[in-house]
């Protein structure tokens, strides 16, 4: 926690010097203020406890179990008078991907979410949850659609991946996720992404470009599968065990890592009685919607975007700061990175630590 | 009985062959990937790392790269402060880091200012060496801040990718640069200037499905492998073998996601003439 304070503590300095200069620190101001933790001191210990509520390995499971709800059971119980809609108007309509528009509470909303089955033939239907180039467009089409008529976007994701194959390779997969993640970083409509259960890299990540990410308790988020992190790294797949911990794929890890902004907590008997928890999400969603709403559409893109911005960690050498900084520590428009006096050697120290977060 | 000769006679080829490739010094020469001829390495050197026998274009180092696209003395290195922290405490991670350190290898890309036949540009030159030129934080950082620099200074940026995806040993941090990039690249596209995407063997992955498909104009070399998931992996996943030339730069210009396939020897001026016409 003595962290927290050092962050504040340079935040104020950078305020003064920003004040005083007359120099332009917001983004390196935005950046460190999204760094501070948002974990209250007082409840770390609890916040410990219930992250060691199962190891990573067990939410893992549990996240792939066949009972849990499943992301179109989301849409189901949250999104009121729901039509669905299909096709990616560019002569394709992916079963993996469900959306469409309705209502949550009283307002109008479009929803999108990955589709997994409960049994196989469910599950085939859907390819596993894994969409195509095709359910990606679908999405951003219906996010498109969104942005025109003012209305918000959920997203409910749970999936192993994008799919791996063919069909997928031809019709451009790649393309198709980096669309996604160029177009709807600029969506003029809030969006707001929960993950359900799993969060398989790339093809999670493409529906994922939201104001805010919620994870489930029990849900994970992962760059690869642990098995095939297990499989490349430590040369066997046995020891996903162990690769599931060094990911840091559960909720509360991503939580800390600055990735995911909250944790919907999950009730008793979630598989079986999932409506009091359903009933919290669209509690927390609406007043986020509501806020959102009400802001200014630049500044809530701008929040948007230095959420993902300022995802990162990294060392910057003591003697080579950012231009800007180093100019306003200065003084004066020296370039050369290597002067550093005007400031005490310490404030520097901390800062370069803290934008590299160390 | 007959096994154990058979040993014998395997080990002493063995020792030959060591025997042999001891004699030779590095580098002299080199094997052509392609059409496995063995190449004075000089030769390929001077000709840009294109085999002289079958026109493959090999892969080349960052300096080599440079020497191919830039004026001569025309580059300036931007972002180096930042350097790759374990912030998982990853298994084997900082090992690895510390053994490229070692060789001075500092990240899977470098980035910078340099001019093409005059014309300013920024840049960024992915390396492979660097475990296998994967997405990370720092390479994420870079990336962002060079889209973020020709925004404000209204500078074109040429990216040549080449890579193996997400960095899996910084796990989800990685994969949220995927997102970063892209949204950067999306300002700075919003600010009406050029980005041309240059894609090169072997590109797979997060940076194929991120900033590598969202240039305004997107080069391949020929015969370059470019895709999602990697050839092996697909075909473990559906158990068939996959079509000749599959996710080759040609089969990716076929199916509409790549505008030009280029030769090595062209770049510069193809690269010229677009900076040109875009008024640079």
């Amino acid at each position: 926690m003595d962290y927290t304070s050092k962050i504040k503590k340079t935040i104020k300095s950078l305020e003064q010097i920003s004040k005083n200069q007359g120099v332009d620190l917001n983004e390196e101001i935005n950046s460190l203020e999204k760094k501070l933790t948002k974990i209250d001191p007082e409840k770390y210990t609890e916040w410990q406890e219930k992250k060691k509520g199962h190891t990573p390995w067990e939410r893992v499971k549990i996240a792939r179990t066949l009972e849990r709800p499943k992301p179109q059971d989301y849409i189901e119980h949250l999104i009121q008078d729901f039509i669905p809609l299909h096709g990616d108007r560019l002569g394709h309509d992916d079963n993996a991907i469900v959306g469409g528009i309705g209502y949550l509470k009283d307002i109008p909303v479009t929803a999108i979410s990955t589709r997994r089955g409960k049994e196989l033939k469910g599950n085939m239907d859907a390819n596993f949850g894994m969409p195509h180039p095709d359910g990606y467009r679908k999405a951003l089409r219906l996010a498109k659609q969104a942005e025109k008529f003012n209305r918000p976007v959920l997203f409910f994701v749970d999936t192993p991946g994008a799919y791996c194959g063919i069909g997928a390779e031809e019709r451009g997969i790649s393309e198709a996720i980096a669309r996604n993640l160029f177009e709807l970083s600029d969506l003029n409509v809030p969006a707001f992404t929960v993950i359900t259960g799993e969060g398989g890299s790339g093809g999670a990540l493409a529906l994922s470009v939201s104001n805010k990410i919620y994870m489930m308790e029990n849900a994970i988020l992962s760059v690869i599968s642990p098995e095939g992190c297990a499989s490349i790294l430590f040369k066997d797949s046995a020891r996903a065990e162990q690769a599931a911990e060094s990911l840091r794929l559960t909720a509360y890890d991503l939580f800390e890592l600055g990735i995911a902004d909250e944790i919907q907590k999950e009730r008793e008997d979630f598989n079986s009685n999932p409506q009091p928890t359903m009933k919290d999400l669209e509690e927390n969603l609406y007043n986020d919607i509501f806020h959102f709403s009400f802001m200014d559409k630049e500044k809530m893109k701008t929040q948007r975007y230095n959420k993902y911005r300022s995802i990162g960690f990294f060392e910057t050498d003591k003697n080579q700061l950012p231009e800007k900084i180093l100019n306003t520590v200065n003084g004066n428009g020296d370039q050369s990175g290597k002067k550093t006096n005007g400031h005490s050697g310490n404030f520097l120290k901390d800062m370069a630590r803290l934008l590299g977060l160390k | 009985m007959s096994a154990k000769i058979q040993d014998i006679i395997q080990h002493f080829l063995k020792t030959r062959k060591q025997k042999f490739q001891a004699s030779v010094p590095d580098n002299l020469f080199t094997q052509c990937p392609s059409c496995k001829k063995m190449i004075y390495r000089k030769k390929i050197d001077s000709n840009n790392g294109i085999c002289p026998d079958c026109g493959h274009h090999i892969r080349i180092s960052n300096d080599q790269w440079q020497n191919v696209l830039f004026d001569d003395q025309s580059v300036q290195f931007l972002f180096e402060e930042y350097k790759t922290v374990d912030v998982l405490e990853f298994p084997g991670y900082k090992e690895k880091l510390d053994k490229l350190y070692e060789k001075n290898i500092n990240e899977g890309i470098t980035t910078g200012k340099a001019r093409i036949s005059g014309i300013p540009i920024l840049f960024g030159i992915m390396n492979t060496d660097f475990i296998l030129g994967s997405m990370g934080s720092v390479l994420g950082e870079r990336i962002a801040r060079l889209f973020e620099k020709g925004r404000n200074q209204r500078l074109p940026v040429i990216i040549l990718s080449r890579s193996g995806g997400a960095r899996m040993q910084e796990g989800a941090v990685s994969l949220m640069q995927m997102t970063k990039t892209a949204a950067a690249a999306k300002r700075f596209s919003n600010s009406g200037n050029l980005f041309i995407s240059l894609i090169t063997n072997p590109t797979t992955g997060g940076v194929t499905a991120s900033f590598a498909m969202l240039g305004d104009i997107i080069i391949a070399e020929p015969n370059a492998l470019i895709g999602f998931a990697g050839p092996r992996v697909i075909e473990q996943t559906i158990k068939q073998k996959l079509p000749e030339g599959f996710q080759t730069s040609e089969f990716l210009q076929e199916k509409g996601f790549v505008d030009i396939i280029c030769e090595r020897h062209d770049l510069k001026e193809t690269l010229r003439r677009i900076l040109k016409i875009h008024q640079y």
